[in-house]
């Protein structure tokens, strides 16, 4: 077997260190970039919609449908602009100054106090399928809701027979910033992880440093290692950067644990940069590198990891993708360690699958890295 | 008359001896050829049926202390909903505690023991629900479904109780231009967009620093080419290599995915070239500050995801605070969002495309002069 | 196992094919290297020099065969190997992001060197160099001698037994590349062994043995006097008029029995074979004693011969008097630091004007001012009567341009490449069509029109590199070192073309450090600290230096000396 040389580890390690600090690229990527990002997330992108622009056409101008658009009015979640003339809506919302309009029929408040059916309709912007959802649903919502006031406005005779009471767990106010801030970590880690440790080495084959470097006494693990570690720290310092500014900037709430959280880290920037080893010395050229570590390091992280798109509503195939990816559970760990304590039963299976994938990873990467030239 | 024609045809000799070597550089070899159409291919594949913010497939658990028939019913009508699929029934509360926080499931039902009895009498029953905040968007909409689900129910049991009920409000609704409401007529439209964009700027923003790393750069330096000259043939084939792109996508999108096309090509593709101008623009300048290559690709990746982000696909721009909404207009890929959208499902006219293109074309002719100035600066 | 103590490095049937190419890159090697000498690897371009080496470094396993260093088989034993060696590849590995200090620190530390060992170890690297006042400087900084003692001083390091140099001395000025000779003589007085590959034959001269490739295949194992005495008494050389020498030396050339002839200054070199027959001879030939490179010449079949068919198809420029190149106190600073300093020449039409200077003095920075790719801070470049930074494209077609590395586009294709020039340069419809299908033909680059022009062979690189340069006839053409790396042949097919453009009227700005080079030059400028310190015709210079202790001074002698007389040499030697 041969001999571990601590020395020499210590000596490369500390060139890649001052390399890092050097450049002003990795600067940007490992720190410019995520704050970028967690202030978009903190303050910007949300997945909770309010004040969506609906329209009412009001046909009938009946009290009864007066107050049906104040039910709209009193909610957040709209702004409601009443109209008369139908093209003009129509127009509007061909436009996307709407997104949906709710019609108020001529004879609607004759038929409500008639007691028959009163035809309501809602037409949507179908081409924003996600706030067409949206206006969907609450505009239906708040229909029913208004229906039953009215109900119980006129008959107090009876009482619901099933009133639902929601208690929502870890996030009571449903703040979609409390789940995406939290999340964005997963991205960034992978892109120090993935496309800088690709860029970085691809480099050194391309500036013939890797062929120097080779014929040195310096083994194969001692290079290894001491590629390895500077990036992983970098990692956990962008990390901690990110981690101190959704807790103290914008009071995520963090009630798991900070050694999970270290250690889900940990196995996933393994496994990151695992990957980036692997894909800059099968590759050693900079533009193909940076291409394949954005389809199998950054895309992952963003779309098949669960933290914008819910992973089971993705068409099996792609739902069994994301099982190879280890953002999946990483996303899931992150998540969790922030709003929950994070039970053993999560904890395990998810930081199993992460360490499986890192070795994986790892190996191959390992086994790719020969000191030699062919 | 020779004479006078000169001169442009000489210009355009030289600038078009540029473009065909540009186009060549990225065309010929066969791996960077790959790279050009593997991965924007694949992309649209596995994105336009990743990203959907709808929520179906839910695991919902059940707890139930009931022996009656309500909640029996209540259970039979969730299992019949299409948007659940696994419901489990737990037998101890201990095991909802556990379902949830491991995520098995992602809300969760509890019938108390007279629940039945309760609505049997006339009473209201409770009806808790759990749901995990941890997916706050998944939770928000399952609620919305739950809560259709025991409304129509309630009405369902009054009828029964023998209380005359008001007809109910017949609420219909029209999905105008994607009449079942498909993600994939959103995504695919906008990730012609995306794609396009992403190539657009990559290619410029490599063509140059490559150059510089090859030492070809001084070689086109001291030609007869004007700096400007330089700049048109670095930006005219990734305008053709991007609109080629966008047209390969479109067609997979058209006849793969069956996306509808409502609108007039000739308006796409005329602001299209608007929108590419803009990000090759944008492409350059980083080109033009950028040293190495590898500061070439953060460098486009630091401008890229918070776009991305900002544009609107990922979540909608009204979600966003108000003060930051207007500042979304500066990104050129918002407005040919709301343009490639328009055409594709709409059929927008064309003084809405016009709305939405100068602004584009406002911001092409910056980010072009500010390449142009930042180029000549670093050639002094 | 422990080797023959008469044996350094032991090469054995040694064949190595790489796949995809049908011929192997080396086949069958046999050779017995001696330890403590210098062994000198030289050959044409594409000989299968690099392989050679990156194999006895352990980072190429043989496809068949062996190579065993100091007894360590390179397949079995390639970290014993990394133990023993220090390696300095072609393109050399320095991190230009560290310092000079930081890179040395690395090597040290990774060959376990510490404590006062390192001391000592770097306080004789630092005399060897003269690298101290640069110590924390970064190494993209240096300029290309200093990083070049750089990477050789990170190679001697760990003082190894075998040191394997891959052409350490391209792109180094003389003075430099003198100092890296000395510096790797006193180590083989210490017992190293060292395989020195090089392109510069004058250096194979002074190896003890040489290993002569040929298109993968060993021509030649021995002392280089062994070769150098096949053509005793066939070496001669000539006077003749300088402005005549080009014209004289074509002719020559083209005479059957004529192997090789190459300009030194006013005298014209010749080889002749064997058979030459002696009344043919002239009286004024005076046989002279012949080196290396002549026999090199020699027995790779022959030089170029000594026509230009491109020059042929050149028409002549008219010569009148007024000057071609003007620099008017050209002055270039970068912050404080002076580039170049009050420079001021002017240069003829159809003249060679070359522009020496030892590396970082400012050369480069002069001569990208005066083909525009540099504004100066003072003064003016004029080239015909226009100023290129701000003249029009107009003015620019008229020059061409030859970088200092390859910089055609290595993934266009040959034909793409002409194509691109061509256009670029203004040329259309038939005439383009033309001049293409010449310069194809001229250049003789038929059976590489569809390749990738960054896969082609040097010597074709070359080729291909200057048809791009002249395919629009420019009046001025800039030669940025044109042929440093480039093996002796391919140089001389290089000035061939040179001389019969030249005859055609068209002016040359070369800069060199290649001596050889710098005597096809009608007059030479040398550059020191940004200032020019003499200017002159190659036999000026070297009289200029002629004194007891040399009383016959080459054309190296006199940029040494004359750099030694410069009185900013103690105090500002150094880099850009």
């Amino acid at each position: 077997m041969i001999q571990f040389s601590w020395e020499r580890f210590w000596a490369y390690f500390q060139k890649e260190t001052k390399q890092i600090v050097r450049d002003p690229s990795t600067f940007l990527i490992a720190f410019v970039l995520p704050l970028l990002m967690i202030f978009i997330f903190g303050y910007g992108v949300s997945l909770d919609a309010k004040e969506v622009p609906l329209g009412i056409l009001l046909e009938d101008t009946a009290p009864t449908s007066r107050s049906l658009i104040n039910a709209f009015l009193g909610t957040p979640y709209f702004e409601t602009r009443t109209g008369y003339d139908r093209t003009a809506l129509l127009e509007d919302l061909t436009a996307g100054r709407l997104r949906g309009i709710i019609t108020i029929p001529l004879d609607f408040s004759k038929n409500i106090l008639r007691g028959t059916p009163a035809p309501l309709q809602i037409l949507l912007d179908g081409s924003e399928p996600n706030t067409a959802r949206f206006v969907l649903n609450y505009a239906t919502g708040v229909v029913s809701n208004w229906n039953v006031q009215q109900i119980l406005e006129r008959t107090s005779s009876y009482i619901m027979p099933i009133s639902p009471e929601p208690r929502v767990w870890f996030n009571p106010d449903l703040n979609s910033r409390e789940v995406l801030l939290p999340g964005s970590i997963a991205t960034i880690m992978s892109l120090i992880g993935t496309l800088l440790t690709a860029l970085v080495v691809a480099r050194e084959w391309e500036r013939g440093t890797m062929e120097a470097m080779m014929s040195t006494p310096i083994r194969i693990q001692e290079m290894f290692l001491a590629k390895l570690l500077p990036y992983f720290l970098l990692g956990l310092g962008s990390m901690t950067l990110c981690v101190s500014l959704s807790i103290f900037l914008f009071g995520v709430p963090f009630r798991g644990s900070f050694f999970v959280l270290l250690f889900a880290t940990s196995l996933f920037l393994l496994g990151s940069l695992g990957l980036g080893l692997l894909i800059s010395s099968a590759t050693r050229n900079q533009f193909v590198a940076s291409q394949i570590s954005i389809m199998t390091g950054f895309l992952p992280s963003f779309i098949l990891s669960g933290f914008l798109f819910e992973i089971t509503s993705m068409p099996w195939p792609i739902q069994a993708l994301t099982y190879i990816f280890p953002p999946r559970y990483f996303v899931t760990l992150i998540q969790s360690s922030f709003l929950s304590e994070t039970p053993k039963e999560l904890l395990l299976p998810n930081l199993g699958a992460l360490a499986i994938i890192a070795a994986v990873f790892l190996i191959f990467a390992a086994m790719k890295t020969v000191k030699r030239l062919d | 008359m020779i004479a006078f024609f000169q001169p442009y045809s000489l210009i355009w000799t030289r600038i078009n001896a540029l473009i065909i070597k540009e186009i060549l550089a990225v065309w010929r070899d066969k791996k960077s050829r790959l790279m050009l159409i593997a991965p924007p291919l694949i992309q649209l594949i596995i994105l336009s049926h990743a990203a959907t913010l709808d929520v179906y497939n839910i695991s919902l658990g059940i707890y139930n202390e009931d022996q009656g028939w309500y909640s029996h019913e209540m259970i039979q009508r969730i299992k019949g909903s299409p948007y659940f699929k696994n419901v489990y029934e737990f037998r101890n509360p201990k095991d909802v505690v556990r379902a949830i926080n491991t995520q098995q499931v992602i809300v969760s039902l509890q019938f108390q023991s007279n629940f039945s009895r309760l609505i049997a009498a006339g009473e209201t029953a409770q009806l808790q629900m759990t749901l995990d905040g941890r997916k706050s968007n998944a939770s928000q909409i399952v609620t919305g479904y739950l809560n259709t689900i025991i409304q129509d129910f309630n009405r369902d049991i009054l009828t029964y109780q023998g209380v005359r009920l008001p007809e109910p409000l017949d609420i219909e609704y029209r999905s105008f231009f994607n009449p079942n409401i498909e993600y994939i007529l959103f995504t695919v439209p906008s990730l012609v967009a995306i794609l396009s964009m992403m190539l657009a700027q990559m290619v410029t923003a490599l063509s140059v620093s490559r150059e510089r790393e090859n030492g070809t750069f001084d070689q086109l330096l001291v030609s007869p080419l004007q700096p400007w000259q330089i700049l048109i043939g670095k930006m005219i084939p990734a305008m053709i290599i991007s609109i080629g792109e966008s047209t390969l996508l479109m067609v997979v999108g058209l006849f793969l995915f069956e996306i509808p096309f409502e609108g007039s090509l000739l308006l796409l593709y005329s602001s299209m070239i608007v929108f590419l101008l803009a990000m090759v623009g944008v492409g350059l300048f980083i080109s033009a500050i950028s040293h190495t290559q590898q500061q070439s690709i953060l460098g486009s990746f630091v401008f890229m995801t918070p776009t991305m982000l900002l544009s609107g696909y990922a979540t909608p721009i009204e979600n966003m605070p108000h003060w930051l909404q207007p500042f979304t207009n500066l990104l050129p890929i918002k407005h040919f969002f709301i343009i490639i959208k328009g055409i594709f499902l709409k059929n927008i006219p064309a003084y809405e495309v016009w709305v939405h293109t100068w602004p584009m074309a406002l911001i092409a002719i910056f980010t072009l002069s500010l390449a142009g100035w930042m180029f000549k600066r670093r050639l002094e | 196992m422990v080797g023959h103590p008469q044996t350094a490095i032991q090469v054995k049937n040694l064949t190595k094919t790489f796949p995809g190419m049908e011929k192997p890159a080396l086949e069958d090697i046999n050779a017995t290297l001696r330890p403590g000498i210098i062994t000198g690897l030289v050959g044409p371009d594409a000989a299968g020099k690099t392989t050679l080496i990156r194999l006895m470094a352990g980072l190429l396993l043989p496809t068949t065969g062996h190579i065993k260093m100091l007894g360590f088989d390179t397949h079995m034993d390639a970290s014993s190997i990394h133990d023993i060696t220090g390696y300095m590849p072609q393109k050399f590995g320095l991190y230009e992001d560290l310092t000079v200090f930081e890179n040395l620190e690395l090597y040290a530390k990774l060959h376990g060197i510490k404590g006062d060992k390192k001391k000592d170890v770097f306080e004789k690297m630092f005399h060897f160099t003269s690298l101290k006042p640069f110590v924390d400087r970064l190494a993209g900084n240096l300029s290309g001698g200093m990083k070049q003692k750089l990477g050789l001083a990170c190679a001697l390091l760990s003082e190894p037994k075998v040191l394997l140099l891959d052409e350490p001395s391209v792109g180094v000025d003389p003075l430099s590349r003198r100092e890296l000779w000395q510096m790797v003589q006193d180590l083989i007085h210490q017992g190293i062994t060292v395989v020195w590959s090089t392109s510069y034959l004058d250096e194979a001269d002074q190896c003890e043995e040489v290993l002569l490739l040929n298109e993968g295949k060993l021509l030649f194992y021995g002392p280089p006097q062994e070769l150098t005495r096949r053509v005793q008494h066939h070496v001669f050389q000539m006077d003749v008029p300088p402005e005549k020498r080009r014209l004289v030396l074509s002719h020559l050339l083209s005479r059957p029995g004529i192997i090789d002839g190459v300009i030194q200054g006013n005298k014209i070199r010749l080889v002749c074979s064997p058979t030459f027959p002696q009344s043919s001879k002239d009286p004024a030939w005076h046989s002279i004693k012949p080196r290396f490179e002549d026999a090199f010449v020699d027995i790779l079949g022959g030089g170029p011969g000594g026509t230009s068919v491109l020059a042929d198809h050149i028409p002549h420029k008219k010569t009148s008097g007024m000057s071609s190149i003007q620099a008017n106190h050209l002055t270039k600073k970068f912050g404080d630091f002076t580039a170049a300093d009050n420079i001021s020449f002017s240069i003829k039409r159809g003249e060679i004007f070359g522009l020496l200077g030892p590396n970082g003095a400012g050369k480069s920075t002069i001569f990208k001012m005066l083909c525009g790719l540099l504004q100066p801070t003072h003064g003016k470049a004029l080239v015909s009567g226009l100023d290129l930074k701000t003249a029009t494209s107009e003015a620019r077609s008229h020059i061409g341009y030859m970088a200092q590395k390859f910089s055609l586009y290595g993934d266009l294709s040959v034909k793409e490449n002409l194509n691109f020039f061509s256009g670029v340069y203004g040329l259309f419809g038939q005439s383009r069509q033309e001049k293409i299908n010449q310069m194809i033909s001229i250049f003789d680059l038929n059976p590489y029109l569809n390749s990738n022009a960054g896969l082609l062979p040097l010597g074709f690189k070359q080729r291909l590199a200057l048809a791009c340069a002249v395919m629009h006839e420019p009046d001025v053409l800039f030669l940025d070192e044109p042929t440093s790396g480039v093996d002796p042949i391919t140089r001389r097919e290089f000035w061939n073309h040179i001389n019969g453009m030249v005859e055609k009227g068209i002016t040359i700005m070369v800069t060199t450090h290649f001596m050889e080079e710098a005597e096809y030059c009608d007059r030479i400028a040398l550059i020191y600290g940004g200032k020019n310190i003499a200017t002159g015709t190659p036999d000026e210079l070297k009289e200029s230096v002629r004194s007891k202790t040399t009383p016959n001074p080459t054309l190296e002698d006199a940029f040494i000396k004359l750099i030694e007389h410069s009185d900013v040499y103690k105090k500002e030697r150094g880099g850009e």
